[in-house]
């Protein structure tokens, strides 16, 4: 099972990511912003950074750079994608989920653990049920999640809306933290579930997104 | 050919760079009521007329300066 990590200038969070991958049990590969050749990788995410400076608007550069034709061509073929933070800005503005993302209503960098309620089973959460709770680190400035209600209303029946915060951080639209895309194999949200992987620095609670992201791509990693 | 293009807010969309920006013209004393805070971009495009340019800026500002849903665009060429 190999993982692509991308990497863009201004990303942060790849390290991270790749370390939670190799802790998982699957094999990290870095990619590169500039290559739009994935490698034949099994899953893809896109991590955690300010993309490009975050020019312009979060995510709007990554999402126009090469890797993106790679990473289109893989959710197009069904395989998954998970994007963290700047990675759910840049699937946002390449359009592979819904939505968008704004400064946080509050305009302050907000940077602490916060609850999740999970909203629906899904491949994305093995093992969890609906109303369960997560505990997931989030640190950011622009995570405002908006989409226009009927936008919102279509994605709720259809069942793309995973986790919604407990309590509001940042405006986001019905407190929504994780969205899919319409076929479902591409999942992005704001908090950080490569920073919840290991008890000695606080929850574990991220692993299961990472599973999600493992079992989605066809071989479950060793527990 | 210069073309300017202006980005904004989407009516009704939540602004709280342009909010705060007005909090502080009150605080100041200023008689501002609605504070909007926008981008603009200056581009000299490559072509024949202002028709030709204007083509092109509106497919930029449509395609990579705005994101449609929470942002309107306006495309200005010099005369």
């Amino acid at each position: 099972m190999r993982v692509g990590v991308v990497s863009y200038p201004g990303a942060c969070d790849d390290r991270d990511a790749m370390h939670a991958v190799a802790l998982m049990g699957a094999e990290p590969v870095r990619l590169w912003h500039a290559d739009p050749d994935l490698g034949g990788v099994d899953a893809v995410i896109i991590p955690g950074g300010f993309s490009y400076g975050d020019y312009l608007r979060p995510g709007a550069l990554a999402a126009l750079s090469p890797v993106m034709q790679g990473v289109r061509a893989h959710a197009a073929a069904g395989r998954p994608v998970l994007g963290i933070c700047n990675g759910f800005q840049v699937l946002t503005e390449a359009g592979l989920v819904p939505g968008v993302l704004r400064p946080n209503a509050s305009l302050k960098f907000r940077c602490h653990d916060v609850a999740l309620t999970i909203e629906r089973e899904s491949p994305w959460l093995p093992g969890c049920s609906e109303g369960d709770e997560l505990t997931i680190p989030m640190k950011h400035h622009d995570g405002c999640w908006f989409a226009d209600a009927a936008q919102v209303a279509e994605l709720e029946a259809r069942g793309q809306v995973l986790l919604r915060y407990r309590e509001n951080p940042n405006g986001s639209v019905g407190s929504v933290a994780c969205v899919t895309s319409a076929e479902g194999n591409v999942a992005a949200l704001m908090p950080h579930p490569e920073h919840a992987v290991e008890r000695l620095v606080g929850s574990t609670d991220g692993r299961v997104l990472l599973q999600g992201l493992l079992d989605l791509a066809g071989v479950a990693a060793p527990a | 050919m210069k073309v300017t293009v202006l980005v904004r807010p989407r009516d009704g969309i939540l602004d709280p760079q342009g909010e705060a920006v007005r909090r502080s013209l009150a605080g100041l004393g200023y008689p501002a009521a609605d504070v909007r805070a926008g981008k603009v971009f200056d581009l000299d495009v490559d072509a024949d007329d202002a028709e030709g340019a204007r083509r092109i800026a509106d497919e930029i500002a449509g395609k990579v300066l705005s994101n449609p849903l929470i942002e309107q665009y306006q495309v200005e060429v010099a005369g």
